[in-house]
């Protein structure tokens, strides 16, 4: 009866929501981070109605990815939020608080730099609390009979820190990546002047965490230093995407400084990914373990291959609609 | 004293879920109303139908916002406070609220945005199909939010192998004994919160001499609409309280305050129940009526609490109490709507200073009858959280101390505080500023069907000289 592995196709349906939240979300995140050290309010503006018109589809994937989980994956769901218990609560206040100011700055007058507090500071301690998730994936988690028995803040160490400043730094970059993309003038130049002390910050910090992982659990040193294995291709094309942001920056290139910050957040993923497949809890339980029912997993399946597809346009419109680079007192009211 | 997680998750839960509930049991209401405008508009081609249309629309995307906002955290309050209720019913609830969601996104991205930005930009026909198509899509979304809620009081179409629920028949899953009925009964609801507003916004805008043809419209169809389904709902209840009566039988004798099963059973209109001496005092009733109204007998048997054990009693004095708020709301709206039909035969009710200054005030009470009726339905369960099959104190996140719950609690209770004023006062903003205001001068080519408030262009702040214009008697509005 059971056709298909439905489990993998979860796997990497969920993969899939998660890479694109992360990359999407990531540059509008950045975006936030950097807000406050903007050289003037006029380039706030434009900073704000850069991301403004795309950053709530991109939330979409969060939602979508939330829910997912819950169905094919719910020992996923029911292990891990208990676990980060707090770092959830802080992640999702720091995205209520960006949410509303992107709402409210553009009307508000007086208000305005309330405003300006609430959507830099929301996305700061969202994209920490993020990387403070990867961390601690990384580290595993403590569990028995699929429940979590660790403690409160078991999460927070000083290698989820790191973590969680490796992602500020890198949601940084894939923000002043976009920015040049997507700006002009003084505001341009601001960000290219950015974007390489940035660079050397994510190398620095990728770079420790990299060399700390193996140490931190060790199926992961087992998989990458047991025998030199083809995934080493993964930090090649990390190293390699670094090199071209370096590279684009300096001949003042537009596009491809984001480009390749997605380049270096993809393969750096998906060295994550290999580091600790197929285990979705780490260290005990595998994708077949955490997956719910098939027939619950068939049930929902249905409506999301006819729903992704329309996603995926829907993002490709927007984008569409809003190409091109956004201009000073242009654009959103 | 000892934080007890489990009482902190069950206030945490009531705290943002009664938050979250608020908006859009007006929205599915509000949709519907914006619908049939927008039909009038369609069929009348009057210009009043459409500057109604026009405003309401304006509201519903405030209030849709912040709908959306506080539903996120929703998604997430079942794997943090309750990841062994998530665990065990995760094959039938996840492809359900996952399909919530997926109905949520269809709704914003196809149609929300035509309804919403597209007035001038296609064919009036299509924008009424696009207002019809939001109308149904929030029912859509409340079938699947209400058909997971009513699993859990009444499951079927499951077997519990293992501590987790299987589900063998999705239509028995999903259209489960008590969904017809509760849904019935939140449909009417809608419908009633968002009649109560309109003619409770309306009557303000009347009583300030503002925009009065459009208002005296608005307003008068809010009062043959609440005629037919404020009797309606008194109805639909009876019959939701008579399929609770069969299914969860302690539910109704808390309602009651019925503490032993007998016959002829008051109807009791006060008492205080006493849960530690499975007393009440003070009682003042109606002989027999209770049984008459639960088993359309005089001397019906009526199920009491002493059929289960102390500690599987719900909290009696919550659950009594919100059912005699939400029934008396509901009498006094009976009563409003049929003082309107006098006060509209005797053609004066449009100057009755007192009927409109009491429909403003209306307009409040169904947000807290709906709340005191979930209230009833919920803490009308415990212990129980799926019926009869898990229980909460089984449900709640083995891992979860006192002080973590507390903590978070405390966060919701600040991040919603702050964010929801803002939002509430804006929405008065909205409601301050009226049919009047025009918005042809802003570019609308950046507002987006996923970012309902970018629909409304009024100002955060009051600003002095241009927004208190032809408004006679300018009241405080909080805040300035």
């Amino acid at each position: 009866m059971e056709l298909f592995d439905l489990a993998l196709i979860w796997a990497f349906i969920i993969g899939f929501g998660v890479i694109m939240y992360v990359l999407m979300d990531g540059f509008d995140l950045g975006v936030g981070i950097l807000f406050p050290f903007a050289p003037s309010e006029q380039d706030r503006d434009t900073m704000m109605n850069s991301v403004a018109p795309v950053w709530d589809g991109n939330e979409t994937w969060l939602v979508l990815g939330g829910a997912g989980l819950l169905a094919a994956f719910p020992m996923v769901y029911s292990i891990i939020l208990p676990a980060l218990y707090i770092g959830v609560f802080l992640l999702l206040a720091g995205l209520i608080f960006r949410g509303v100011a992107f709402e409210f700055r553009f009307k508000a007058r007086s208000s305005r730099y309330l405003w300006n507090w609430s959507f830099a500071g929301g996305s700061t301690v969202a994209a920490f609390a993020q990387g403070a998730v990867v961390g601690a994936y990384i580290q595993g988690f403590e569990t028995a009979n699929g429940v979590y028995v660790g403690g409160a803040l078991d999460w927070l160490t000083p290698f989820t820190v790191l973590t969680g400043l490796g992602m500020l730094a890198g949601y940084a970059l894939l923000g002043s990546t976009w920015l040049i993309m997507k700006t002009e003038g003084r505001l341009q130049e601001w960000a290219y002047r950015l974007t390489t002390p940035l660079l050397a910050a994510v190398l620095v910090i990728f770079g420790i965490i990299s060399v700390w992982t193996p140490f931190v659990d060790d199926m992961v040193r087992e998989r990458w230093f047991s025998n030199l294995t083809v995934i080493w291709i993964l930090p090649a094309l990390t190293l390699l995407c670094a090199f071209q942001i370096w590279r684009s920056v300096r001949n003042r290139f537009e596009g491809m400084p984001f480009v390749a910050t997605m380049g270096l957040f993809i393969t750096t993923y998906l060295g994550l990914i290999v580091s600790r497949w197929p285990y979705v809890v780490p260290p005990n339980y595998t994708l077949w373990d955490a997956s719910s029912a098939y027939e619950s997993q068939l049930f929902l399946l249905l409506g999301l291959l006819f729903v992704i597809p329309i996603v995926l346009a829907y993002t490709a419109w927007t984008y569409w609609v809003f190409r091109g680079k956004v201009r000073a007192g242009e654009g959103y009211h | 004293m000892e934080l007890d997680p489990l009482m902190l998750s069950r206030i945490q839960f009531a705290f943002v879920v009664s938050f979250h509930a608020i908006f859009p049991v007006f929205t599915i209401g509000l949709a519907s109303y914006i619908a049939v405008l927008e039909g009038l508009a369609f069929k009348t081609k009057n210009p009043v139908w459409e500057k109604l249309s026009g405003f309401w629309t304006k509201v519903f995307a405030v209030v849709f916002g912040m709908g959306v906002v506080s539903g996120i955290v929703m998604s997430f309050q079942f794997g943090t406070n309750w990841s062994n209720f998530s665990q065990a019913t995760a094959n039938f609830l996840g492809p359900v609220l996952s399909y919530e969601v997926i109905t949520a996104f269809f709704l914003e991205a196809a149609f929300l945005g035509v309804l919403l930005f597209g007035r001038n930009k296609v064919p009036p026909g299509v924008h009424l199909f696009a207002a019809i198509m939001v109308a149904t899509g929030t029912f859509i979304s409340s079938f699947w939010i209400l058909a997971a809620n009513s699993w859990m009081h009444t499951p079927a179409g499951i077997e519990l192998r293992d501590g987790v629920f299987h589900v063998v028949s999705w239509s028995q899953a999903l259209f489960n004994p008590s969904f017809p009925y509760r849904f019935a009964h939140m449909a009417l609801a809608s419908f009633l919160t968002g009649g109560f507003v309109v003619a409770g916004v309306s009557a303000w805008y009347l009583l300030r001499g503002r925009e009065v043809e459009a208002n005296r419209k608005a307003l008068s169809m809010c009062l043959w609409l609440l005629l037919f389904i404020a009797p309606a709902q008194l109805v639909v209840g009876d019959f939701h309280g008579l399929n609770t009566l069969e299914h969860q039988p302690m539910k109704v004798a808390a309602m009651e305050g019925n503490w032993e099963t007998s016959r002829n059973v008051p109807l009791l209109l006060f008492a205080i129940p006493d849960q530690a001496n499975q007393t009440n005092h003070f009682e003042i009733g109606i002989p027999s009526l209770a049984s008459f109204v639960l088993t359309h007998e005089w001397d019906g048997e009526v199920p009491g609490l002493n059929e289960v054990a102390v500690e599987e009693q719900p909290p009696v004095a919550i659950v009594f109490w919100s059912f005699r708020v939400m029934v008396g709301l509901g009498m006094l709206m009976i009563l409003f709507a049929l003082a309107g039909l006098f006060l509209r035969v005797k053609g004066r009710y449009f100057q009755n200073r007192w009927f409109l200054q009491g429909l403003r005030f209306m307009s409040i009470t169904p947000f807290i009858a709906v709340l005191a009726g979930w209230f009833v339905t919920e803490v009308g369960r415990s212990p129980w959280l799926v019926y009869g099959m898990m229980t909460q104190a089984e449900s709640v996140t083995p891992s979860l101390t006192g002080a973590m719950a507390l903590f978070t609690l405390i966060g919701y209770v600040v991040v919603y505080g702050l964010v929801f004023s803002a939002g509430v006062y804006y929405l008065m903003r909205v409601l301050y500023v009226g049919l009047e205001d025009n918005d042809e001068e802003y570019d609308h080519e950046d507002d987006r069907p996923a970012r309902p408030l970018s629909a409304a262009h009024v100002p955060f702040e009051i600003e002095p000289g241009k927004d208190a214009v032809n408004h006679a008697k300018p009241i405080n509005q909080g805040g300035h």
